[in-house]
């Protein structure tokens, strides 16, 4: 099966087992609980899978972590409180989302960066285009004319 | 425009390569590392694979050994079970976790490949293994006699890689 | 033998490819026509025999040849032929073949199509593709060889094909997809020839741009196509998933997306040469760097993967000597080429560059999302996922603002244009449109928020942007249309195609229906307006598998819809097991059903989904496509350059 897994990686398609989660086993009395479960779930991350959240994988591993939030929900804790749970047992890997650290600082404000080093270098080119342009060497003034010449011919 | 501006993607492109030169020699890129190292092993009330006895943090020996998890479902594990065997000869202290196993099976299985646990913890439905953040078996645990975990190993336990725990394990006596 | 038959072809590819590297640029260098004359027929010989090769490849999948060790780890007997032939691309090494035999086919198309350029460039650029394929064809050979056999003891059969590949996704979506990565090459090449030859100009950007816009095109299809393979086949409902190897082909996407645009500005008024070059290494560079992601195994972590070190090593090599290269050339090149032209801040120019910004931009924080964790990781600082969450915080707010642009920017002039001229034109379009998005939620009977009003507003600004320009440039009379010429309505398809799936995604990312049942013959259950009623349970046989079903009756309003059947396979040969979902198709929603996991009395977990406007996301990726195709066909680039446009536009400009 692992290799199987390897080949697929290879080609060019998203590396994802299947899996329809049983989530007839998760009964909410509200909706909005249900929705955070599924919120959750969702940027979880199955640690032991290649690139599958929670919801989406039937490893062993995912189960029972699924098991232990929807548990930890029923516990009347917050979305953070979970969080902090399973981070702290299994790293910072088991989030998709990332934390705001000092590690994580270039990821989270790099494409900001990146945008204003952009507009940067657009006001640049854009300066640098406002110098007149070069006068034409003489050279270039005989190609010119020729070219000017063969047009018309 | 300045002209250095145009060696940046160059630049850029050289630094990933020097990156993606080290990523592909390292090894061990399937460890995730564990943020319990540091911590105290977790309190767990659980029940002792053989005698049955209540079990719990306290009981864990006061002085360094490894913790196991392993299961009769996984197969990784039996091949490692000869050496953690020649292990326990040397006198270094093994305390199992038999990971969402079957009570039966399990002793079973000491009975049948010997047995080199001081005692198995039976966890069935994974509990504490979820308390050390544990995603599959065989794990291994460095704990030292405080009780404090000091290291850990993803997959089997071998000659190769005892090579490399041993110093921290012998650094924790 | 006729394995052996493909080996020495790809062999004689490479010394062909060798050949047309170097006996063109010699020509060139030494000013010798009759060299540089061997570049076409060189480059028409590679691609026979590299065709040949994945023929006798193909050969030996149809036949069953299992002593060849790649046909026995992906075939068996049992697979239905498509998929034999199909089965040639399921895994590395056969892909790989199939990636240069491509490249094989742009070089043959180049040079084929390319009789009104000038014999130098043709020559330049048909070497730098041998270059490429000199790489690669060696890659394959050395590291990846798809002929190798298993001798002297062939297995009796083979060990399958993996089932999510047994299906009409796989036939159509790696080759696509591919044609798309390496089409990229000939723009690459293309670019590098004229940094070589010091012309970058005008007529340069024209004979690059439909190039750059069919492999577009490509690209586009094959993206679209993994997504609706995805979903269909992965059995939850997912399109997108962020995953690296999505990624992988995003990222070059959104790169040659900027570069037909800049080369717009480039063909037009000269201007952004150098960018434009910039862009071309780009774009090819990231469809490289997506191979060497996905192939080296560096991306890879946790358990799933044994890499091949080997073969990263190899890729990296060719990575760095093509990238570096290319790059290295750039930079000593680049300043000779300076751009004159001017344009104000409100002019198409300026939009267009803005567009480049953002698509570059989004681009970047791919890039960044994707390798982070690695750098992470590398650093020692421990490992990290970044998911879904993250990738779209980024690249919502990138797509609207580019909607926004792209709005404005189409309806733009040349040089220099009024911020009060575009907003008289404009203002009832983005009124327009903001009414109509605040309206849409009610009248989609669904929850009002604020990410369906931006999304659908940004969309529907779009529409009635790309609308208001239709018809000042038409003058109101819709006969005047077509004389407005194919690039120009190519454009405006495309542009509405981008509408079209930014309306999909807003509809299906928010107002989707989902529930997890447990179900037993005889009950239902409700969703929304539908009620799925589990008619019965059977068993099916297939050529190679057997499966368990379930069929249900869809009703809507008590009006039955559809009988759907969803089927859970078991593959003879492997063993493994697939869900197979039962989809009912609709241009204003999808009816999703997948099997779970068998439950007691006969029940059944299932997953039920009601998916509104599901097809729309790809609609628009076929609209783009349609567009790239009428701007290809645009008829200036069939036109027969007779003059040569030497010294550019720019000293006349």
């Amino acid at each position: 099966m692992m290799q199987r897994l390897c080949w697929l990686a290879l080609l060019w398609l998203p590396l994802t087992a299947l899996a329809v989660v049983d989530g007839h086993k998760y009964p909410f009395d509200d909706a909005e609980k249900a929705e955070r479960f599924r919120q959750l779930a969702e940027d979880l991350r199955c640690p032991k899978c290649q690139n599958q959240n929670l919801a989406d994988s039937n490893a062993p591993v995912a189960v029972d972590l699924r098991d232990k939030v929807y548990e930890l929900l029923q516990e009347d804790q917050s979305d953070e409180q979970i969080v902090d749970y399973l981070v702290a047992r299994y790293g910072d890997f088991v989030r998709y989302n990332p934390p705001f650290r000092l590690d994580t600082l270039l990821l989270w404000i790099g494409p900001l960066l990146a945008m204003l080093f952009g507009i940067g270098l657009l006001v640049l080119i854009r300066r640098g285009q406002n110098a007149a342009p070069k006068p034409l060497t003489d050279a270039e003034k005989a190609q010119l004319e020729q070219l000017k010449k063969a047009n018309r011919s | 425009m300045t002209r250095w501006l145009l060696f940046i993607p160059l630049a850029v492109t050289l630094a990933m390569g020097v990156l993606f030169w080290i990523g592909l020699g390292k090894e061990d890129k399937d460890a995730l590392p564990s943020p319990l190292v540091g911590q105290p092993f977790p309190s767990f009330e659980a029940k002792a694979l053989l005698s049955g006895e209540a079990i719990s943090a306290a009981s864990l020996p006061a002085k360094p050994m490894l913790v196991n998890v392993w299961a009769t479902w996984c197969p990784t594990c039996k091949a490692e079970h000869a050496f953690l065997n020649q292990l326990a000869k040397q006198g270094i202290t093994i305390v199992g976790i038999n990971y969402k196993d079957d009570d039966a099976k399990a002793r079973e299985w000491l009975k049948a490949y010997g047995d080199p646990y001081d005692f198995n913890i039976s966890d069935p439905d994974g509990k504490l293994g979820l308390e050390l953040g544990v995603y599959g078996a065989p794990e291994t645990f460095l704990v030292d006699s405080q009780g404090t975990i000091r290291g850990k190993h993803i997959g089997d336990l071998n000659t190769r890689v005892w090579q490399k725990l041993q110093p921290q394990f012998e650094a924790m006596k | 033998m006729v394995p052996e038959f493909g080996q020495m072809a790809l062999i004689v590819a490479l010394v062909l490819a060798g050949l047309q590297t170097v006996i063109p640029l010699v020509g060139v260098q030494a000013r010798r026509e009759w060299l540089m004359a061997y570049a076409r027929p060189l480059a028409t010989g590679q691609a026979v025999f590299l065709m040949a090769s994945l023929l006798a490849l193909t050969y030996a999948f149809v036949v069953d040849d299992f002593s060849v060790a790649y046909v026995a780890a992906n075939s068996n007997s049992q697979l239905p032929t498509p998929y034999k032939v199909s089965a040639v691309w399921g895994a590395h090494e056969g892909s790989l073949l199939l990636w240069v035999t491509m490249l094989g086919w742009w070089g043959l198309a180049v040079a084929w199509f390319s009789r009104s350029l000038p014999l130098d460039m043709v020559a330049r650029v048909l070497s730098i593709m041998g270059m490429v394929s000199v790489g690669f064809i060696l890659f394959t050979v050395q590291t990846s060889n798809p002929f190798e056999r298993h001798l002297p003891t062939a297995p009796m059969d083979g060990a399958d094909l993996n089932p999510l590949l047994q299906d009409f996704g796989l036939i159509v979506h790696p080759p696509t997809l591919y044609m798309g990565y390496v089409g990229l090459s000939v723009v690459f090449a293309f670019a590098l020839a004229a940094l070589m030859g010091g012309r970058l100009d005008a007529a340069w950007a024209r004979w690059s741009r439909p190039w750059t816009t069919a492999a577009w095109i490509f690209l586009t299809m094959g993206i679209a196509l993994g997504s609706w393979w995805a979903y269909y086949e992965l059995g939850w409902g997912g399109w997108w998933f962020w995953d690296p190897v999505e990624n992988a082909s995003l990222m070059p996407w959104l790169v040659a997306t900027a570069l037909m645009h800049s080369l717009a500005v480039t063909e037009k008024r000269g201007l952004f040469k150098s960018w434009t070059v910039l862009l071309a290494i780009f774009a090819f560079s990231l469809s490289l760097l997506g191979t060497f992601l996905v192939r080296s195994g560096v991306l890879t972590s946790v358990h799933a993967f044994a890499s091949d070190p080997e073969r990263g090593v190899f890729i990296l090599a060719l990575l760095g000597i093509c990238v570096c290269g290319s790059l290295l050339l750039y930079a000593i090149k680049a300043p000779t080429v300076a751009s004159v032209g001017r344009y104000e801040w409100v002019s198409r120019e300026s939009f267009l560059l803005m567009n480049n910004l953002v698509l570059l931009v989004s681009a970047f924080a791919i890039l960044l999302g994707t390798l982070y964790p690695l750098v992470i990781d590398f650093m020692g600082l421990g490992k990290l996922s970044v998911g879904a969450a993250w990738f779209n915080t980024m690249f919502v707010p990138l797509s609207v603002l580019l909607a926004l642009i792209i709005g404005m920017g189409s309806m733009s002039r040349w040089k220099s244009d009024g911020l009060s001229r575009l907003g008289n034109e404009l203002r009832w379009a983005f009124l327009a449109a903001l009414v109509l998005a605040v309206a849409a939620p009610f009248i989609a009977n669904g929850e009002w928020n604020w990410q369906v009003v931006m999304g659908l507003g940004v969309a529907f600004w779009l529409v009635a942007a790309t609308l208001v320009d239709l018809w000042k440039k038409s003058r109101g009379r819709l006969k005047r249309i077509p004389t407005l010429g194919m690039s120009y309505m190519g454009m405006i398809i495309a542009h509405l195609g981008v509408a079209v799936s930014i309306i999909g995604v807003t509809m299906v990312s928010n107002y989707s229906l989902e529930t997890s049942v447990k179900i037993a013959p005889g009950e239902s259950a409700v969703l929304g307006n539908y009620r799925f009623e589990f008619a019965e349970f059977g068993h099916i046989e297939g050529p190679n598998f057997t499966s368990d079903a379930t069929r249900f009756n869809v009703w809507r309003d008590e009006k039955l819809m559809e009988v759907l059947t969803a089927e859970k396979r078991r593959y003879n040969v492997s063993g493994q097991v697939m869900t197979e979902a039962a989809i009912d198709v609709s241009l204003l929603r999808d009816v999703y059903i997948s099997m779970g996991e068998p439950l007691a009395d006969g029940a059944w977990g299932m997953r039920l989904q009601v998916k509104p406007y599901m097809r729309w996301v790809w609609l628009g990726a076929i609209f783009m496509c349609i567009g790239g195709g009428l701007a290809v066909m645009d008829k200036r680039y069939r036109a027969r350059q007779t003059r040569k446009v030497a010294l550019s536009n720019e000293a006349v400009a």
